[in-house]
């Protein structure tokens, strides 16, 4: 298998809270691969120690074979990864363009940045509909769509995305979810996903872990997960 | 009406000057959510550091020509924005992750720091120097003199300029960014390090014009100069909006206004008193300030 990350031993503790237990687990490139549990599991915690906003209290965290535990999350950005993080955090005092501008903060050929722009807004017609707006002034899927487009424009070759379908309505999200599988397919991009909806997530992904109170207690390829009885119980709703 | 028209010019030089400054508190605050109040002192090194520049320098650079003044300014400018880019680092870095009480109560040290290095290097007692010739033009019953002249000009390029840079370049618009939220910032692969001593340059290279612009006005400078003109600016400040560039332009040019007419008037005696006392009651109305926005505080 080709892996494209790989997350061995990592521990995050707030304070004297432990928040995640010396969890392993990695990531095949190419795929899409979901992260779920209940609230407070520590899914978002797993994302924020990968991106470099938590630092980890233990494991390491390398990307094709390189640590990269503990570097900054502007390093991390340089390297090809790319988080989407939960509440989406556009920045809401610049136009739609101008959050668009700021993901691609590392890019330097003007070319390149356009063709990406050009992606994205073929992706997500709405956005250039929308880009002398503030993106304070957008409803929250299609805020949604812009934490992702903005996500893309440093061109990253790993995405990760948490609760892209939080407060949003529930017609947004198919769309959203298609363009996140459309994105994996035609881009290439390595896609972790964390979702509360554990049945969308175990759709469009193909391979699954479940987190319980920061540790890992389950791991199978989505559609076993699915069909897992405990699965099913505790988060597929019976 | 002529009387009327000299206290608005007075005011208005007075004015550019107090939003100078106002414009390093707001865009300090703005990235990090703390008043600098060491943000005064720099302000009189700016106003010392032409002093010595035109000391030292003054034979190849006559500081009385236009060249020479201009370029004096652009190094006093340089230094502080350096200087303010050291304290940041030196003194408000490390405490970065720390309660803001912190931050504050260390930059009020660092205020006092200055201060009293100030008096121990430069010396206590006042010091005058001229940058350009002073000549007053009569306009009517107006007297205009050429260094308020050069106030408003001065103030106007920096302003525009400052627009510029804030809402058309790459490192404005992150200036922008990180204003909003730090980790949003960071996951766009802004450093956020160099944003902010980028921030403090800025802020520190626009308090040394402001203190140079201060002394071709008020001649004598001394090492406790910035005390109430940077108080003065910081209230400017607060009343634009805190945070808010345009607010702290605004509240600069409006508490110069209203200083210069209550001095003007028979209650002259009371200037600062009765200038405090409007800006109280903006406040009351707009507690966050003339432009500033009411931010809800999410739980």
């Amino acid at each position: 298998m080709n892996t494209l990350l790989e997350v061995q031993g990592l521990s995050v503790r707030y304070g004297v809270i432990t928040a995640l237990q010396s969890i392993s687990f990695s990531i095949p490139k190419g795929a899409i691969v979901t992260l779920i549990g209940s609230n407070g599991a520590g899914k978002t915690t797993t994302l924020r120690a990968i991106s470099g906003l938590q630092k980890s209290a233990g494991g390491e965290i390398r990307l094709e074979g390189t640590s990269i535990t503990g570097l900054k999350p502007h390093e991390l950005v340089r390297r090809g990864i790319a988080h989407v993080p939960e509440g989406r955090m556009v920045f809401a005092n610049l136009t739609v363009q101008e959050n668009l501008w700021m993901g691609a903060y590392l890019q330097r050929d003007r070319q390149a940045i356009r063709t990406t722009l050009d992606f994205v807004y073929a992706t997500f017609p709405r956005l250039q509909e929308r880009e002398k707006q503030l993106a304070g002034t957008l409803s929250g899927g299609e805020q949604q769509m812009l934490a992702i487009g903005r996500a893309l424009m440093s061109r990253p070759r790993f995405l990760m995305l948490d609760e892209p379908s939080l407060g949003i309505a529930p017609i947004l999200v198919k769309t959203i979810f298609a363009k996140i599988v459309e994105i994996n397919r035609q881009q290439g991009i390595t896609v972790l996903l964390v979702e509360q909806n554990a049945n969308l997530a175990l759709e469009v992904s193909s391979y699954g872990y479940v987190l319980e109170t920061g540790r890992i207690i389950l791991a199978n390829e989505s559609g076993k997960l699915r069909q897992d009885p405990q699965v099913r119980a505790a988060y597929l709703g019976g | 009406m002529s009387e009327f028209l000299q206290q608005f010019l007075n005011g208005l030089a007075l004015g550019a000057i107090y939003a100078l400054i106002a414009l390093g508190y707001t865009m300090v605050y703005g990235v990090l959510r703390f008043i600098n109040f060491a943000h005064s002192d720099i302000f009189m090194v700016g106003a010392f550091a032409a002093y010595y520049f035109s000391n030292w320098f003054g034979r190849f650079l006559p500081p009385s020509s236009v060249l020479g003044a201009t370029i004096i300014t652009l190094a006093s400018m340089a230094a502080c924005a350096l200087l303010g880019v050291v304290i940041e680092k030196l003194a408000y870095r490390p405490l970065r992750d720390r309660s803001k009480l912190n931050v504050l109560i260390t930059a009020i040290g660092v205020s006092l720091f200055l201060e009293y290095a100030g008096q121990l290097w430069f010396g206590a007692d006042p010091k005058t120097f001229r940058l350009l010739p002073s000549q007053n033009v009569h306009v009517g019953d107006l007297v205009l003199n050429s260094n308020q002249l050069i106030v408003f000009g001065m103030t106007l390029i920096l302003l525009l300029a400052l627009r510029f840079i804030v809402m058309h370049t790459r490192i404005g618009t992150a200036m922008r960014a990180v204003s909003f939220n730090h980790q949003a910032a960071a996951l766009m692969g802004i450093n956020i390090d160099s944003i902010i001593s980028f921030t403090f340059a800025l802020g520190s290279a626009l308090a040394a014009a402001g203190g140079i612009l201060y002394a071709m006005n008020y001649p004598a400078i001394d090492p406790l100069m910035g005390v109430l003109p940077g108080l003065k600016a910081f209230v400017a400040a607060v009343l634009g909006g805190i945070g808010n560039i345009p607010g702290a332009a605004l509240g600069g040019v409006l508490l110069g206004l209203v200083e210069s007419f209550v001095r003007g008037s028979r209650f002259s005696t009371y200037a600062d008193a009765i200038a405090f006392a409007i800006l109280i009651l903006i406040l009351l109305f707009r507690p966050a300030g003339i432009l500033g926005k009411r931010v809800v505080e999410k739980v």
